[in-house]
Parts: structure tokens; sequence; C-alpha cells
């Protein structure tokens, strides 16, 4: 229960930060000022949404299926924040730390699929079922190449547990209870005979292990775009030209809660992101001979250093891939359908369906 | 082949130019410290400032009218000789005015010209108003002109009806009254001197 509200405090803390920054962003990237008038900054401007949010009307159409209506935000928000549950945030901080996190995550959140065909067909509106069409193709098509570059992370480490792969991508490794003899190599490759167990920082973060990871790392970073429903594959919202998709006819806090789902799901996607790829809470910084950075910036885990450490990593490292999506959305323009199948089917998937091969041969290297 | 059309693609093009997307949007961020300041127009950087935001907060800050800025219409009614032109002319018909004739002469305007006419009602509606300057050309005294205030937002649209008139309605009545009086006396005259005609024939 603790766990659940920390998680619950933490998470809502960072989306209204994201949904802050992402108002001030989009106008610096745009020459404009954004919100300046509510509070210093304009930064209570997302609080003071929020609260405008709760006072609306709750409209429930009359000739809408109104279970499923009402049920919808609900199972949507919950299938995303489910998926928090697996998430490490410190070296011994995890809400439900269980072994095969990664595909209890995968399996979780795909729920959400369901949730939005729900929304899309109780409003019983051409709209949004069509806008549900259109994000349900999008996201199930999506996990196919995300999920093939999870897969080749989780080859790389041989393990589905968050917390595992996090250890194995820092100078702590050796402490991970099952794990005291493992050793890193540079690039992981035993045959140069550099050892890094020691060294930690980048070198031993998952993109330096194995390099072919970068090309996952970006993979899986352009299809969790897609699944989380942001631009340039914002195409089931596409609000300039279809005005909303399956949310269409959701107002007041439904509204909200349809977007507080949207915002989570950007903050989890980047959140996996980091943990499988960049290193998770580790430090960039390596030991370099006696000057032991990765250990002073790390802290000792299970103390306040290591929690503050790790929490600091972690969100820094979330807060750029973040930025980077935002940047994104206000960079690119919006794919077409078939753009996006192509993309999708055409280019992601054969390319990660190599990775992952590849990902084998190199974990073949790595023992 | 023309290089301008020829068409682009392959893996290296497609990477290049999504780069290069991203560099354009985080210069446009990095410059987002600097921001447009109000300056006048004969200001040297008047035309240089866009290089980070471009946006002023307006009702604390707003760029400086030039001085013969032309946006309120304003009548110097003591000047109007209530001609009527300006309504005629004006293409939204946004100006509105009776006059009533005055007994006699009531004063010359700044240009000399005599004012035989009262105006109970001179307004003009703002709302309607296209600020097309027509108005302020064919007025014959130049009592009419546009000012360079541009921000007179209301919040009741009756409120942008402006009346211009120096009458209140008593003395418009009283001025009708008087008027048709002088009428009356004169027609009675007339009547008078018609009578009188008749009987000494
Ligand atoms: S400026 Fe043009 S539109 Fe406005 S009152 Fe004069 S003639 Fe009419
Ligand atoms: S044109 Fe000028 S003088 Fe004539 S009625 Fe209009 S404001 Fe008065």
């Amino acid at each position: 229960m603790l766990a659940f509200l920390l998680t619950l405090g933490a998470l809502l803390g960072v989306v209204v930060v994201l949904a802050y920054a992402e108002r001030k962003v989009a106008a610096f990237m745009q020459d404009r000022m954004g919100p300046t008038e509510a509070g210093p900054q304009g930064s209570l401007q997302a609080v003071a949404d929020v609260l405008k949010l709760l006072q609306k009307e709750d409209i429930v159409p009359a000739a809408a299926d109104k279970k499923l209506f009402k049920l919808a935000p609900i199972l949507i928000f919950a299938a995303v924040f489910a998926g928090f549950a697996v998430i490490p945030f410190t070296p011994d901080l995890i809400p439900a730390g269980i072994g095969i996190g990664v595909f209890y995550l995968l399996a979780i959140v795909s729920l959400d699929v369901i949730g939005l065909l729900m929304a899309g067909w109780g409003s019983n509106n051409k709209y949004a079922m069509l806008g549900a069409m259109r994000s349900v193709a999008q996201i199930v098509s999506y996990e196919i190449p995300a999920g093939l570059a999870i897969l080749s992370a989780v080859m790389i480490c041989q393990s589905l547990d968050f917390q595992e792969i996090s250890y194995q991508q820092g100078a702590l490794m050796n402490q991970f209870p099952g794990m005291e003899y493992d050793m890193n190599w540079l690039f992981g490759i035993e045959a140069l005979g550099i050892n890094t167990t020691t060294v930690g920082g980048i070198t031993t973060w998952n993109i330096f292990r194995a390099p072919i990871l970068l090309v996952s790392f970006v993979i899986y970073f352009i299809a969790s775009l897609a699944e989380s429903n942001r631009a340039p594959f914002d195409i089931p919202e596409a609000e300039s030209e279809l005005v909303a998709g399956f949310h269409v006819e959701y107002s007041g806090f439904r509204f909200a809660v349809l977007f507080l789902a949207e915002y989570s799901m950007m903050v989890l996607v980047c959140l996996v992101a980091v943990i499988l790829f960049l290193g998770s809470w580790n430090t960039p910084l390596p030991n370099i001979g006696p000057v032991s950075l990765a250990y002073w910036s790390t802290g000792i885990p299970g103390e306040l250093s290591g929690i503050l450490w790790g929490v600091f990593w972690l969100l820094s490292k979330t807060f750029v891939l973040l930025f980077l999506q935002l940047q994104l959305r206000w960079t690119y323009p919006r794919l077409r359908v078939d753009q996006l199948m192509h993309l999708c089917w055409k280019v992601l998937t054969p390319v990660a369906l190599g990775v992952v091969l590849i990902a084998g041969i190199w974990r073949l290297l790595m023992i | 082949m023309n290089k301008a059309i020829k068409q682009h693609n392959g893996f290296g093009y497609v990477v290049k130019s999504l780069l290069s997307g991203l560099s354009l949007t985080w210069k446009h961020f990095k410059n987002a410290r600097n921001r447009r300041t109000p300056d006048y127009v004969s200001d040297e950087n008047y035309f240089k400032q866009p290089d980070g935001m471009a946006t002023l907060k307006y009702p604390y800050e707003s760029i400086p009218v030039p001085d013969n800025g032309r946006y309120r219409l304003h009548n110097e009614i003591d000047d109007c000789i209530v001609c009527d032109l300006c309504a005629k002319i004006c293409p939204v018909n946004c100006i509105t005015i009776d006059s009533v004739k005055a007994t006699e002469d009531i004063g010359v305007t700044s240009d000399g010209t005599k004012k035989r006419l009262y105006a109970p009602t001179f307004d003009i509606d703002l709302a309607k108003c296209c600020y097309c300057g027509l108005c302020t050309t064919v007025c014959p005294t130049d009592c009419l002109t546009m000012t360079p205030v541009y921000d007179f937002s209301e919040v009741n649209i009756k409120n942008m009806v402006y009346h211009f008139t120096n009458l209140t309605p008593e003395q418009a009545e009283e001025k009708k009254q008087l008027f048709a009086k002088q009428q009356e006396e004169i027609a009675a005259a007339k009547a008078a001197a018609l009578a009188a005609r008749k009987s000494n024939q």
C-alpha cells in the first residue's frame, strides 16, 4: 500500500512537471513564451488546469454504452499505472520485485489496448470508433518492434528481472544475490581481456556492454513513441485534423484521466528505456584507478545516499529522454497511416529481428 | 536531371534530414533566453529582434504606436457642422447622425465654417468600424480624426458605441421645440402677411 501511494504520488508529480515542461518546451521551440500568468513563470498552470477539469460537468452521451464508457479511462490508466509496479527506483527500492518484471510489464501495458477499444466502442460515435481502431492498430503493430528490441536487451542480460538488469549495468554488480562471481568485460567481449566489473559507470551500461543494443535502443524509442501516442505517431489523436480520436466524447475529469494515462505512458516507456539500455539508476561516471567516481556517485545501497543517488540518476536520464520526446513532437510532422505501417513492418521489425540475432551471437561472445 | 527536384531518399539522407530538424528546434529552444523588447519602430534593432521569443507580454508591455497611428475615431463635436458626409460614405454604416436645425447661427468652427445644425445624436459604433478612414477623408472641417489609441476593448459590447454629441436629450428636445416654435412663428407671420395682402387688394 505504501509503495502504491508513493508511486502514485511520484507519478503525479512527474506528470505535472511534464505537462508544464511540454508547454514551455513547445513554446520555446516555436519562439513563443508558454504559460506566464499562473504562478511564477506560469508554473502553476498545470495545477490550475487540473482544478478546472475537476469542475467541469461529467457528460455521458445518452446513447453510449454507459458501463464501457465509464470504465474505459480507469482501465487505461490502471493498465499503465500497473506497469510502474516493477520499475526499480533505487538499488533497493522497487514496488514489486518480481523475477519476470519485463514480461509482466509488456503484458500489463498491453491491456491499454482493451481500454482504448472500450472507450471507442462505448462512446457510440463513428469518429471515436475509428479513432480507437487507429490507436489499436498502431499500438498493436508497434508492440512488435518494441518487444523485439526489449528481447535483445533481455538476451544480453539473461534476465527478466528489472532489478537484476539494473545491477548488471553498474559497479555494484557483484552485490546482487546470484551474481557474486559474474564479470563485465569491455564491450562484453572477454577475449579483449579488459575487466570492467569494478569500473562501472558508462562502460557497463547495456548500450556499451553490447553496442548493438544502441540500435535496439533507437528502435525501442521510436516504437515507444508510437505506443504512447506521441507525435510524430499521434495519428489516433491528430487533434488538428480529426479533433481527437477515441476520446472525443469524454469531458471533465474522465478526459483528464485519459491524458494522465498518456503522460504516465510517456514516463513509463522512458523509464523502461533507461533501465534496459541506459544503465538504470547507475551513474554514468566510471571508476578511474584510485578515483572511484562510480562508487562515490552511487552511494551505499540501502542507505539514504544510495536512495538519493539512485533516484537522481534514474530521473535525470528519464527526463533527458522525455525532453527528447517533447522535442520530437515539435520537430517532426505527423506520419500518415500507411507510412506508419510501412515504418513499423518494413523497417523497424526486420531490423529488430536482425538485432535479436546479433544480440544472441554477442551473448555467446560474452560468456 | 535537375538537381533541385531530384528526389532524395535512402537511409543516410533520411537520418541527415531528421537530425537537421532536431538541431533547428534545439537552436530555437536555446535562443529562447532572448526575447523581443518593446522598441520603437525607429530603433536600430527593430527588425533584428525576434532572435529568440517573438512574443511580448501584451498588457504589460507593448510596441509603441507610431505618433500618426490611425486607430480609434474621435470627433471634435464643436467643430462638426453635421453635414452627414461621414455617415453617407461609411461602408459599414456605423455612424448614426440626427440633426436639428438651429434657430440662428450657432457659431463657427475652428476653420471658420458657420454652424447651423445641432447634432442630438452622433454615434459611431466602433465595434462595426473597419478603420478604413474614409469618414475622416471626407470630413470638410477635419473634426473627425483617427487617434493612436488602439487598446479599447470593452466587456459590454454596447460600450463600443461612442456617443459624441454634446447635447443632453433635454437640450436636444428644447432645441427642437425652439426650432418648431420659430417655424410656427414664421408660418404665422407668413399667413398674416398673406391675409394682409389679400385684404389690401
Ligand atoms: S473609419 Fe470607415 S468604417 Fe469606420 S466609421 Fe469611418 S468610414 Fe466608417
Ligand atoms: S463629415 Fe465631419 S463635419 Fe460632417 S458630419 Fe461628419 S464629422 Fe461632422
